[in-house]
């Protein structure tokens, strides 16, 4: 199969190119890129006035499965994915039961092998059953094909046992996720700890439970030389914190996630469920400051933090409502319309951010144009303006902050391997 | 005020100033029907008032329940535990049952902040907020304006002090909405682990000095202290509390002046009040608990008969 | 644009009210019976006038009560202006009173079915009879008065507007069509 891309604009940061091509793709290589291709080739796309580029890359989604289908499935979830220009997804490893043995990565495995439109990877947990006590066989998940660990969704509340796991990843040489977050701080939060908690009577959660903890971990990956990569930045200081450990030399990469860089705590008003996240949206400044941070580079990556809940989670009191919201269909339009439109990023520091720059933090060879790259290509209408409803998602599950808001940048095409997974009508 | 569009009372914050004096001017008229041999009217007739309380409380259910019978609609008290809630319905369910059976008044005490809004979304009965979780109880604030004004002439100007965990009431958040929309200078006082973050963006004025926040009042609120809360060491212990921060007669004694002492009760004796002041002269305690009624009256017939735009 | 007509100037207004009171008098041997019972808003200052007038005649004060009847109007629910409730205050036991009972204009008789039904859970009253100062007819109850300042044949589209010194700043009764128009 080949299919030729004609007179798009081609940004990839890999190869800092950013302007008008033609891009050849034959089995599921890119074998040409260059200012006219008249070589024949069995699809042709006309992409004048449009974006090409690398397939994106979310390092940080829920696909539920194994024991949550009734949220997602890896094949809802990777066709979500397929819909907004993802081609990799790293799977979160908080699953029922969690991916804490090989058994059960082979298993996930082989549901990805089965079902997935676009390439799912796997992050197995950092402990047994995520409780944080006991560390799981890093040695052995690294074998059965896991790329990283993590107890997302928890922190390893034990400094002991988190200093334990560094030492071992660094000697199994895998990344470490971290979710940041001390639970003797957040206590029973359920929003931003701040004016709209207190006018709002919810119980807050402090910028402090997450920053103290990005520390920590800083700190301990300084001490052990473990590669740690922050999830879901949503603060200032952690920003901050982040930046300064970089130029200490310290290996460490950070994420944020499209909600944090788009919303604010206010948005809670109205007791709204779909903007009830871990960590939660903060303050006007955070906001800033996660802008910030992603242009001056203290913040390497945005990944959606992709997590389907059903209604049945989400249309309860807040207090009681699950944390987490969709992402995979909305993570580039957000991105477009809060950091490229307001000039805050150009084209090819965002593409870096959402493909380049996660392909490399996991140690994937994605996110590049150049010859002979796996064909992961996405056609973007970067102009096409679009509103969020429930009925144009087609992740099982509809829980998404955009939803009604207008948005900017429409997929076209995906392309994953060399085969169009994704579509636009 | 030409007409009451607002379906709901879910809370002092969403009510303008006119909205705010309408309830109390109209509840004026209601204290009136407490009076009479016969204390009933039948404004309400033939409507039906459901008490769907997920807390436990006496006192403004019972209140609630005199309020809809003197304005002789139908009563029915619905208590659910919420330990019961996690197998059962959702709110939104039970709500919509109740509504099935023809309830035109939703009267809801639940402990999660949020929850009688989200009910009013979803359903077209009226729903009054009996109290939600730390957000908002504005039957409570309004009976306790209403005391305010009847005992003072008015709100303009007065010199409010709420005292004791405001980080945990819904009591001290709707009074601060309606004490400030109707131009009352409002100050909180209470530990710091007690002051919820950025209280004063709500327009009041913040101390931890007892004695500074009652030497400039007209009138003090005190709130419950519910010391089984929280089991956290920074909250302070009961003896302590009482000391810095009690309602005492010594503390009344040295301000040379009347001052109104307020309390949405249950009171607790000798730990935010002596029983000195409870039972003293400046406490108006016990007409709140009449004027409630009033207000609650007013708050269901204007709900009941709102006109939505 | 609606065309008024005067029916009752302040001079009417005044005579009309002279004749009512000495009419109660003269129907009411025992004025130590007798209360005067007003409904809210122009009800309570006809009342008020007619005990002054009393008083003249008499040398007596005869008890003067207020009624709001929103509480008590059967049409709560239906669409219309936004009810606002008026006090209530009678100060003075009815039990075994004979009242009078001033609305200023008698149309449907809803009100006064109202106000009867109020003033019965204020006690049981030796009787109680009506003063208006306008009937202009079209009931829809069977309710009459007992006194009556003038008879007013209306058509049921034409408003019949009372205005008292007490509130609207002139006493006067007039007139007018909703469309605008008078016959």
């Amino acid at each position: 199969m080949s299919i030729l891309i004609k007179q798009g604009r081609v940004i990839d940061p890999a190869n800092k190119r950013d302007g008008v091509f033609d891009l050849l793709i034959e089995k599921g290589k890119i074998v040409k890129i260059e200012e006219n291709i008249t070589d024949s080739a069995q699809t042709v796309i006309k992409a004048q006035g449009k974006i090409v580029s690398p397939g994106l890359v979310d390092m940080h989604v829920h696909l539920r499965e194994p024991g949550r289908e009734d949220k997602e499935t890896v094949s809802s979830g990777t066709l979500a994915a397929a819909k907004g220009g993802v081609t990799s997804v790293l799977a979160m490893p908080n699953t029922e039961p969690a991916i804490d043995s090989e058994s059960i990565v082979n298993l996930l495995a082989s549901i990805i092998k089965k079902d997935a439109k676009v390439k799912a990877y796997i992050s197995a947990a950092i402990t047994k059953g995520r409780d944080g006590k006991k560390i799981t066989d890093f040695k052995n998940l690294k074998k059965a094909g896991a790329i990283a660990v993590s107890d997302d969704g928890c922190s390893v509340d034990s400094k002991t046992i988190m200093l334990k796991a560094l030492e071992e990843a660094k000697k199994e040489d895998i990344l470490v996720i971290c979710h940041c977050e001390d639970h003797s701080l957040s206590k029973k939060g359920v929003m931003n700890k701040g004016f709209f908690s207190t006018k709002l009577g919810l119980c807050g959660i402090s910028k402090e439970s997450e920053y103290k903890m990005v520390a920590r971990d800083i700190e301990l990956a300084k001490k052990t030389g473990a590669r740690i990569h922050i999830a879901h930045v949503s603060c200032k200081e952690s920003v901050e914190i982040i930046a300064k450990a970089k130029a200490k030399g310290i290996r460490v990469s950070a994420e944020t996630a499209p909600h944090y860089f788009s919303l604010i705590d206010e948005s809670v008003s109205g007791y709204d469920t779909n903007m009830k996240m871990n960590p939660p949206l903060r303050g006007v400044a955070d906001c800033q400051a996660i802008k910030k941070g992603l242009a001056d580079g203290a913040i390497d990556a945005i990944a959606s933090d992709h997590a389907p809940h059903t209604i049945n989670e989400k249309a309860i009191e807040f207090d009681r409502a699950a944390f987490g919201v969709v992402g995979l269909e909305t993570e580039l339009a957000v991105a477009i319309t809060e950091l490229i439109d307001t000039g805050m990023l150009t084209w090819l520091q965002l593409i870096a951010k959402m493909s380049l720059n996660p392909s490399r933090i996991l140690n994937l060879n994605q996110g590049s144009l150049g010859i002979n790259s796996p064909a992961d290509v996405i056609v973007i209408s970067p102009d096409k303006e679009w509103v969020v409803e429930e009925e144009n998602i087609i992740s099982q599950s509809k829980n998404s902050s955009f939803l009604g808001k207008k948005l900017k940048g429409l997929i076209d095409y995906t392309i994953c391997q060399g085969k169009i997974v994704y579509q636009s009508q | 005020m030409e007409k009451w569009t607002k379906k709901d009372l879910l809370g002092l914050e969403e009510l303008s100033r006119e909205e705010i004096e309408h309830v109390l001017s109209t509840a004026e008229s209601f204290k009136e029907v407490s009076t009479r041999e016969i204390k009933k009217v039948p404004a309400l007739r033939g409507k039906t008032v459901v008490n769907l309380f997920y807390e436990p409380s006496t006192r403004t259910r019972v209140s609630f329940e005199v309020a809809a019978k003197r304005l002789s609609a139908d009563v029915i008290n619905v208590a659910i535990e919420t330990s019961s809630v996690k197998k059962g319905e959702t709110l939104t369910d039970t709500g919509k049952n109740i509504e099935a059976l023809k309830a035109d008044i939703i009267v809801v005490r639940h402990s999660s902040s949020g929850a009688p809004a989200m009910l009013a979304e979803s359903l077209k009965a009226n729903v009054v907020n009996a109290g939600d979780g730390w957000h908002e109880h504005p039957t409570q604030a309004l009976l306790d304006m209403f005391t305010l004004k009847e005992k003072i002439g008015r709100i303009q100007g007065l010199k409010v002090s709420i005292v004791g965990d405001i980080a945990h009431s819904r009591v001290a958040r709707s009074n601060i909405w309606g004490l400030t929309k109707l131009g009352a200078l409002v100050t909180v006082c209470a530990p710091k682990v007690l002051i919820p973050e950025g209280i004063e963006q709500m327009g009041v004025r913040v101390t931890h000095d007892i004695d500074q926040a009652l030497k400039d009042a007209d009138a003090v609120n005190v709130l419950r202290m519910q010391f089984e809360r929280d089991e956290s060491a920074a909250f302070p212990k009961q003896l302590e509390y009482f000391k810095t921060f009690g309602i005492t007669s010594q503390r009344l004694k040295k301000l040379k002046k009347n001052i109104i002492v307020m309390h949405p009760g249950p009171i607790n004796r000798g730990i935010e009040i002596s029983s000195e002041v409870a039972d003293g002269e400046n406490s108006v305690i016990l007409e709140q608990v009449t004027n409630g009624i009033a207000v609650r009256m007013a708050a269901l017939f204007l709900v009941s008969n709102s006109q939505q735009e | 644009m609606s065309k008024e007509r005067i029916i009752l100037s302040d001079q009417d207004i005044k005579k009309i009210l002279q004749r009512l009171a000495h009419q109660i008098v003269e129907k009411n041997i025992n004025p130590g019976e007798l209360v005067l019972i007003g409904i809210q808003t122009r009800g309570v200052y006809i009342a008020q006038r007619v005990q002054a007038i009393i008083k003249e005649i008499e040398s007596q004060e005869i008890p003067l009560g207020i009624l709001g009847i929103t509480l008590y109007r059967d049409d709560l629910t239906t669409i219309g202006p936004n009810p606002v409730v008026k006090e209530t205050k009678i100060g003075f036991d009815i039990k075994g009173k004979r009242v009078i009972l001033i609305d200023d204009v008698l149309f449907t008789g809803r009100t006064v079915r109202a106000a009867l039904d109020e003033i019965m859970d204020f006690g049981r009253p030796q009787g109680i009879e009506l003063l208006v100062l306008v009937d202009r007819g079209h009931r829809e109850l069977p309710i009459r008065a007992d006194y009556v300042g003038k008879n007013m044949p209306t058509s049921k589209d034409e408003l019949v507007e009372v205005k008292l010194k007490e509130a609207d700043s002139l006493d006067q009764v007039t007139i007018k069509t909703k469309n605008g128009k008078v016959d």
